[in-house]
């Protein structure tokens, strides 16, 4: 099972969730940063990273003697990564999505592979959880050719020993945030009861919500702000997981790195029930699927 | 130098200038001997999510002007622009018109840009 923690609004708990849950998995885990823009995951899991190898994306590199100027590529690509100046090919190669359908469909065969870097890919183990992480170069634009290759390796990882995944996702509703949800079987929502984390909150589940997959809530910092979450959790029938309260002995957990399962019997609870929920959430989508089949 | 571009929100000398390259609404192409002008319309190359400013550096480049008067060109607009060797004068005055622009440009109290005043994107 995968398992994608995600929030429209960010610092509302999605890594404090991640890592707590990674230290209450009963089942073998991979624990997967997919905040490639700015990882954090490892700050709290503190892996012993094994190995980190560039991840690339391919651009176009263009022979000059055999272009006949004819701009199929440049008219094929829909970012102007490749264009045409007369007779002058140019490349943009931190534009390139790296479709590769400019070589494809150049008649010269002119255009060969080439790359650019777009980050790295870490892996290593804490504990008994295997880690993945992905980390966007400086510059770079695109996260989700990054991400993409990330969740390549964490589906060879997770397939090969049957392990669960947990994701750490990047905030917000764009295409990063998508990227790191679609994949998943289940999908968790971290906000906090405030009228901008209940903004966010509902954004990320318009946006969440069409791919028809399980859905709940934790509902970070609780005890402040008002009542909106609740209500919208209860109108759409959004079950709330989990709850964990506003605390001073959070912050200064986390404010040294420590992953709040281990803070207090109390807080160790709060996960290991969210955890059962979990498996409770994806089994009851499972049910319903079957009934309706 | 026979033919410019001028970065226009219209198609005609007495539209305002556009500030923008990439994302201008359009270009007036002026012959300079004769102030003849023809229209490109951009509006293709607007609703690009990125690269607005290569594809309007192409159509430009393929109308065979010599040089581009605008208010603000990327980066990515003037590497290509430069790469086809269009000279570029940018930070045309606000609300100055295209006739306006041209007059300037022909008294020669404009400067040849040695590098892009926007970054990309914007």
């Amino acid at each position: 099972m995968i398992v994608s923690i995600a929030s429209g609004k960010g610092g509302t708990g999605k890594t404090t969730v991640a890592a707590s849950l990674a230290r209450v998995w009963e089942r073998p885990l991979v624990a997967v940063d997919l905040d490639v823009e700015a990882p954090n995951l490892h700050l709290f899991l503190c892996p012993q990273i094994e190995e980190t190898g560039p991840a690339w994306i391919e651009t176009p590199i263009v022979d000059e003697s055999k272009c006949t100027f004819c701009s199929a590529c440049s008219d094929l690509c829909q970012f102007k990564a490749i264009s045409m100046m007369g007779s002058l090919v140019l490349t943009f190669p931190e534009m390139c999505h790296g479709c590769g359908g400019c070589i494809a469909i150049c008649p010269q065969k002119a255009l060969s592979p080439g790359r650019r870097q777009l980050g790295e890919i870490s892996r290593g183990h804490a504990g008994g959880v295997q880690f993945l992480m992905g980390r966007l170069r400086i510059g770079e634009a695109m996260s989700p050719p990054l991400m993409r290759q990330v969740k390549t390796a964490m589906n060879e990882i997770a397939g090969a020993g049957g392990l669960d995944a947990v994701i750490d996702s990047p905030p917000g509703v764009s295409c990063p945030a998508v990227n790191a949800v679609m994949d998943s079987d289940v999908i968790v929502l971290v906000t906090e009861p405030t009228p901008f984390g209940f903004h966010d909150f509902r954004l990320a589940w318009e946006a969440f919500a069409p791919f028809g997959k399980p859905m709940g809530v934790v509902i970070n910092r609780a005890g402040i702000g008002d009542r909106q979450v609740y209500s919208f959790c209860a109108e759409k029938e959004i079950p709330v997981l989990a709850e964990a309260p506003y605390d001073r002995a959070v912050a200064e957990g986390y404010s040294q790195g420590r992953i709040i399962a281990d803070l207090s019997p109390k807080y160790r609870h709060i996960f290991v029930s969210l955890y059962a929920k979990i498996f409770e959430l994806a089994s009851a989508r499972l049910d319903k699927g079957a009934s309706h089949a | 130098m026979s033919k410019i571009a001028v970065t226009s929100e219209g198609p005609g000398l007495d539209d305002l200038v556009d500030p923008r390259f990439g994302r201008a609404a359009g270009f007036v192409i002026v012959d300079l001997d004769t102030m003849n002008t023809s229209y490109i319309d951009n509006g293709q190359t607007q609703v690009l999510a990125q690269g607005a400013g290569i594809q309007a550096a192409q159509l430009v480049a393929g109308a065979g002007v010599d040089c581009v008067l605008s208010g603000f060109v990327g980066p990515k607009a003037f590497q290509a622009l430069s790469a086809v060797k269009i000279k570029v004068v940018q930070n045309l005055d606000e609300g100055m018109t295209v006739r306006e622009a041209v007059k300037k440009f022909k008294s020669g109290a404009v400067q040849y840009a040695d590098g892009p005043n926007r970054g990309a994107g914007r």
